[in-house]
């Protein structure tokens, strides 16, 4: 999420000062994504320092921000750009099991289960978090889903790499010594080129 | 609150000799009434035997079960026959609703077969379809009514009259993700209200509604969910770069 095209975003609505921002955006995220003060006044100082948005001073103390000709084509940009799906980032739990898988006395299946365990906790609260909220407040039903199919695609991997191991003999998937990483294999190194095992 | 359902020792072996198939293997588990308990394991993990032994559908090899008290396990067909009329509700993956009635009879029916009187149980029947948001569907016929109405008339059908305990196997497996949310959301309510659920199911989605989340694999149980810790733990994360 960024902070920065969200404070745009809701600058677009009209002037507003920096602890309003805050706290609507807060609103709109049903404080899933907090975010602090300072966090908002940085990301605003940088917008004022591009160009993207101006502020006036109001009672001396306070200030208004407003978002400029450049500011509004930047938020366009932003919203028409795709997110990056290209490079797929190493992913700390498959590192985790990639290892487990070399190392000798780990119980592969126990620690998939122990992770599956962790994230299946995530996501009942998010659930709950669901069941308690209004039908009615969209914005938050919508980060909630997407924290809980970002989770379940965890647990699916999960339960994949499971179903894969059981069919295989007892420890033939485990490397010699000196062999590279799954990870490190022309295959995967092309993959993430490619961006094929996304 | 002590616990509607409670499986002791429960083991079910079928076959014999080494054809012999270990489908469930010393399961001990116990839900309360309030609580609603996911069974979360992989296709031939053995949930879908825990749900038909814990609803007295099958007979355990080994082992008791107990339903509000009673040791279901060591009474006749049909002694078995009337605690499941009378305290449990069923709620499958595709329905199981009678073509030939309407909503309100598939829902009186549970009450009738149990020696409630028809105007009784159509009354009863009602009020339930009524509370799920069907009240101006009941006179409608299954083949009229949408994936999501349908199980929500087989919810109404498990939830009505004193049941205790709510089994569901796979419930939202023919849904689309709204109305799955809405049936879901429906069990949940039920069991919020007293009654002691439980959910079996592959898909993690679906389970993260339960209380409680119990893991198994070939037949046992090998895990399961710590309680919950509130909403607020969420906002342990770190902020959103």
């Amino acid at each position: 999420m960024s902070v920065r095209h969200a404070l745009l975003a809701l600058l677009s609505e009209g002037p507003k000062y920096g602890l309003r921002l805050r706290q609507e955006f807060e609103a709109q995220t049903g404080d899933v994504w907090p975010l602090n003060v300072g966090q908002v006044y940085s990301t605003l100082h940088r917008l004022e320092k591009d160009g993207s948005v101006e502020s006036d001073e109001v009672d001396g103390t306070q200030k208004r921000f407003r978002i400029t000709t450049a500011g509004a084509r930047e938020l366009d940009r932003w919203l028409h750009t795709p997110p990056d799906a290209g490079s797929p980032p190493r992913d700390e739990l498959v590192m985790k099991v990639q290892v487990a898988l070399r190392m000798p006395g780990v119980d592969v299946a126990e620690l998939l289960q122990l992770h599956r365990r962790h994230m299946v906790q995530a996501m009942q609260r998010y659930t709950h978090l669901k069941a308690d909220t209004p039908a009615g407040d969209v914005g938050l039903g919508l980060v909630i889903d997407a924290e809980l199919f970002r989770l379940e695609a965890v647990v699916r991997w999960l339960d994949a790499a499971d179903a894969r191991l059981r069919h295989l003999p007892d420890r033939s998937w485990a490397a010699a010594p000196g062999e590279p990483l799954a990870d490190d294999t022309p295959a995967r190194r092309r993959a993430r080129t490619t961006g094929a095992d996304r | 609150m002590s616990a509607v359902l409670r499986l002791q020792h429960v083991s079910k072996v079928y076959g014999t000799g080494p054809a012999a198939v270990h489908a469930l293997r010393d399961i001990d588990v116990a839900v309360r009434g309030g609580e609603l308990v996911a069974v979360m394991g992989p296709s031939g993990s053995g949930k879908s035997t825990l749900l038909t032994i814990a609803g007295s559908l099958e007979e355990p090899t080994e082992g008791a079960v107990l339903i509000g008290g009673e040791d279901v396990s060591r009474m006749s067909g049909d002694d078995r026959a009337r605690v499941r009329r009378r305290s449990i509700g069923f709620v499958f993956q595709d329905f199981n609703l009678l073509a030939g009635l309407s909503a309100l009879e598939n829902v009186a029916l549970a009450l009738e077969l149990d020696g409630v009187g028809t105007k009784a149980a159509r009354l009863a029947a009602a009020g339930t379809l009524d509370e799920l948001g069907l009240g101006e569907r009941a006179g409608s016929f299954p083949d009229d009514l949408s994936g999501g109405e349908r199980q929500r008339v087989a919810i109404a059908r498990a939830i009505v009259g004193d049941r205790q305990l709510l089994l569901a196997d796979e419930p939202t497996g023919a849904l689309d993700s709204v109305n799955g949310e809405a049936v879901m959301r429906l069990l949940r309510t039920a069991c919020k209200r007293g009654m002691a659920g439980v959910v079996v199911t592959h898909d993690a989605q679906l389970a993260s509604w339960a209380d409680r989340v119990v893991f198994i694999r070939d037949g046992r149980i090998v895990d399961e969910t710590a309680a919950l810790d509130g909403p607020e733990a969420l906002l342990a994360n770190g902020p959103p770069s």
